[in-house]
């Protein structure tokens, strides 16, 4: 019963954050309406018993929308006062689209005879996720580390607007750097 | 709490998150749209591992999804971090050419 | 898991005693004010005065009428400062107090991890809603501090949970019966000091709230709002103190005293030496500071961590 009642509650506050998202006319609104989005879902997956990735869920989704929100600020340049913000396109489009996404899934979901449950969860879930991704799923987290490694070395590349050539010269020989913001290591 | 009532929910925010991708201009809100549909995915997945089959291998699949979230997220804000250095703007209908 | 797990003879108690936890929380967060102020006191040569002037500006924080800059996002605002409290209170939740806890939850060090990243919302959120210039600045100011520490933070506490086998506090308490995590990685306790000294928005990594921001974030704050970010501030630095016990200091292990005594005096010890630095170290210029965090702080995190993972492989 009350997990029924927090369920229920935790998933009104997520759809009702996440449509937030789009209809405040707050950049800063916006953003943190998608982390109270992803934090009503965490806190979903720690009800489904998943205690690790519901936290890690909104450890990093509250980091990720910090950052968002300068990015917003950064790019769009609005200030706090509460303007009227509607820079859509296709709207109708948009709507008919994802009504008819949610129908489909909808339905789906309640009409599709789902196989009853196989297996029983492990007596410690956290402990049993970390023995899987370090033996039998090992594959999956060497591939997701190097993705990750990439990730940040082309997001670099893509987002940096001065090379080493800036930096240091065309033969790379001038000490100290010419950089904007020197650094507290001196390089 | 069944799985059927979690798929709804799941459904609901892909659907939202849906509207925002396809109906934004800017690009870090369509950026959002597309958080708010891998959110529900995840909610989705969640759901499926814990009322059918509650093996361990199936946390690995959310582990995953989380992890294709940050690869979106930082290729995406990279990617317009160099729209606008390039041509001052953040609209979508400003990179159409792009497509082509 | 490793076999010869210590019984952990901890029980969860019932819901209520939040209270009681929250109480001793605010307790150390007024302690810590106390002693900054006495300190203060003493530098500026007012002699042994201060201790009380915490209780004082409380009461004059709590009558001040509160001002609001135009078009300010009250509703921003509000959570950003009152979430500084509340945060903190979530913090100590999973640190068990002797041999009680309020919640054993099996993955206490990221759910530690979490409510610190919490702070990056919170901070900015302040300063952002109060529509004004040098509030912004402070937000900017403390997510630039918050790129430098956090990483490093994560990676000092990946160590203590390493050698303990456990996500759970009480088993990294239990697992240093013999000797504390503090003195063989000592790296990591270094960095989790800096980091919470980070989140608490202190000493160094006051940059956010300087005076040459007109106070940052604090600038446009006042009466309850002003009172219970600066009181949050405080509450996570005891909270991080607290923190610091079971997963480096050995939790309430220690002669003749009870264990929750133990930890209550370790606490305060962590608290002191926190409160302390403040005026021995200079603030952190953000800009300067990401470098350091990111080519100093996070490449030793690491190698502490490779070091603890050797040493607990090599112990089988």
């Amino acid at each position: 019963m009350v997990a029924a009642i927090v369920f229920w509650g935790l998933a009104v506050v997520a759809v009702a954050a996440g449509v937030a998202v789009f209809v405040v006319d707050s950049m800063a609104r916006a953003t943190y309406a998608l982390a109270l989005s992803f934090i009503a879902v965490g806190a979903l997956i720690i009800l489904l018993q998943q205690s690790y990735l519901g936290v890690i869920t909104i450890l990093m989704m509250v980091m990720e929308m910090a950052v968002m929100a300068v990015y917003m600020v950064m790019f769009m340049g609005m200030n706090p006062a509460l303007m009227p913000m509607d820079m859509t396109h296709g709207k109708k489009t948009a709507i008919g689209a994802s009504a008819g996404v949610f129908v489909l899934l909808a339905s789906g979901a309640l009409l599709i005879p789902w196989p009853e449950r196989r297996g029983v969860p492990a007596e410690d879930i956290t402990n049993a996720l970390g023995l899987e991704i370090m033996g039998e799923k090992m594959l999956v987290m060497a591939v997701v580390g190097p993705v990750m490694v990439a990730t940040i070395v082309s997001g670099v590349v893509l987002a940096a607007g001065r090379t080493r050539y800036d930096r240091l010269g065309d033969d790379l020989r001038r000490r100290p750097a010419d950089d904007p913001q020197p650094g507290g290591v001196g390089r | 709490m069944s799985l059927e009532v979690v798929l709804l929910v799941a459904a609901a925010l892909f659907a939202v998150g849906l509207y925002g991708a396809l109906s934004q201009q800017v690009v870090v809100m369509v950026m959002m749209g597309l958080e708010l549909m891998v959110n529900g995915v995840l909610l989705a997945a969640a759901g499926f591992w814990w009322f059918m089959a509650p093996a361990p291998s199936g946390q690995v699949l959310l582990l995953v999804v989380l992890a294709a979230m940050t690869v979106e997220m930082a290729m995406g804000f990279a990617v317009a971090t160099l729209l606008h250095r390039r041509r001052q703007t953040d609209m979508t209908d400003m990179a159409e050419d792009l497509s082509r | 898991m490793p076999e010869n797990m210590p019984e952990t003879l901890l029980t969860t108690v019932p819901a209520g005693w939040a209270v009681l936890a929250g109480m001793i929380l605010c307790a150390l967060a007024f302690f810590a004010a106390a002693l900054d102020s006495a300190l203060s006191a003493r530098a500026e040569g007012a002699g042994r005065g201060g201790w009380l002037a915490p209780a004082w500006s409380t009461a004059r924080l709590l009558r001040q009428r509160r001002r609001t800059v135009v078009a300010a996002d009250t509703l921003l605002l509000r959570v950003g400062a009152a979430g500084m409290l509340g945060g903190s209170f979530l913090m100590v939740a999973v640190i068990p107090f002797g041999r009680w806890t309020l919640a054993d939850l099996d993955v206490g060090v990221v759910w530690f991890n979490t409510v610190d990243v919490m702070v990056w919302a919170l901070v900015w959120l302040a300063g952002w809603g109060a529509n004004s210039v040098h509030g912004l600045v402070g937000g900017y100011r403390f997510l630039a501090h918050g790129l430098a520490y956090e990483l490093p933070l994560m990676f000092a506490l990946v160590a203590p949970a390493i050698a303990a086998g456990s996500l759970r506090v009480s088993d990294v308490a239990g697992a240093q019966d013999r000797l504390w995590f503090a003195v063989w990685m000592p790296v990591a306790f270094v960095i989790f000091l800096v980091g919470v000294t980070g989140f608490s928005v202190w000493g160094p990594f006051a940059a956010a709230l300087g005076a040459d921001v007109a106070g940052g974030v604090l600038a446009e704050l006042s009466g309850v709002d002003r009172l219970v970010l600066q009181a949050g501030r405080y509450a996570f630095l005891a909270a991080g103190a607290a923190f610091s016990v079971p997963l480096f200091l050995g939790g309430g292990a220690g002669p003749f005293l009870p264990e929750w005594a133990w930890v209550v005096v370790k606490t305060v010890a962590v608290l002191a030496v926190l409160v302390w630095l403040r005026r021995k170290l200079p603030v952190f210029r953000p800009d300067r500071f990401l470098e350091i965090g990111w080519v100093v702080l996070l490449p030793a995190a690491v190698a502490q961590d490779l070091v603890v993972s050797l040493v607990v492989v090599w112990k089988g």
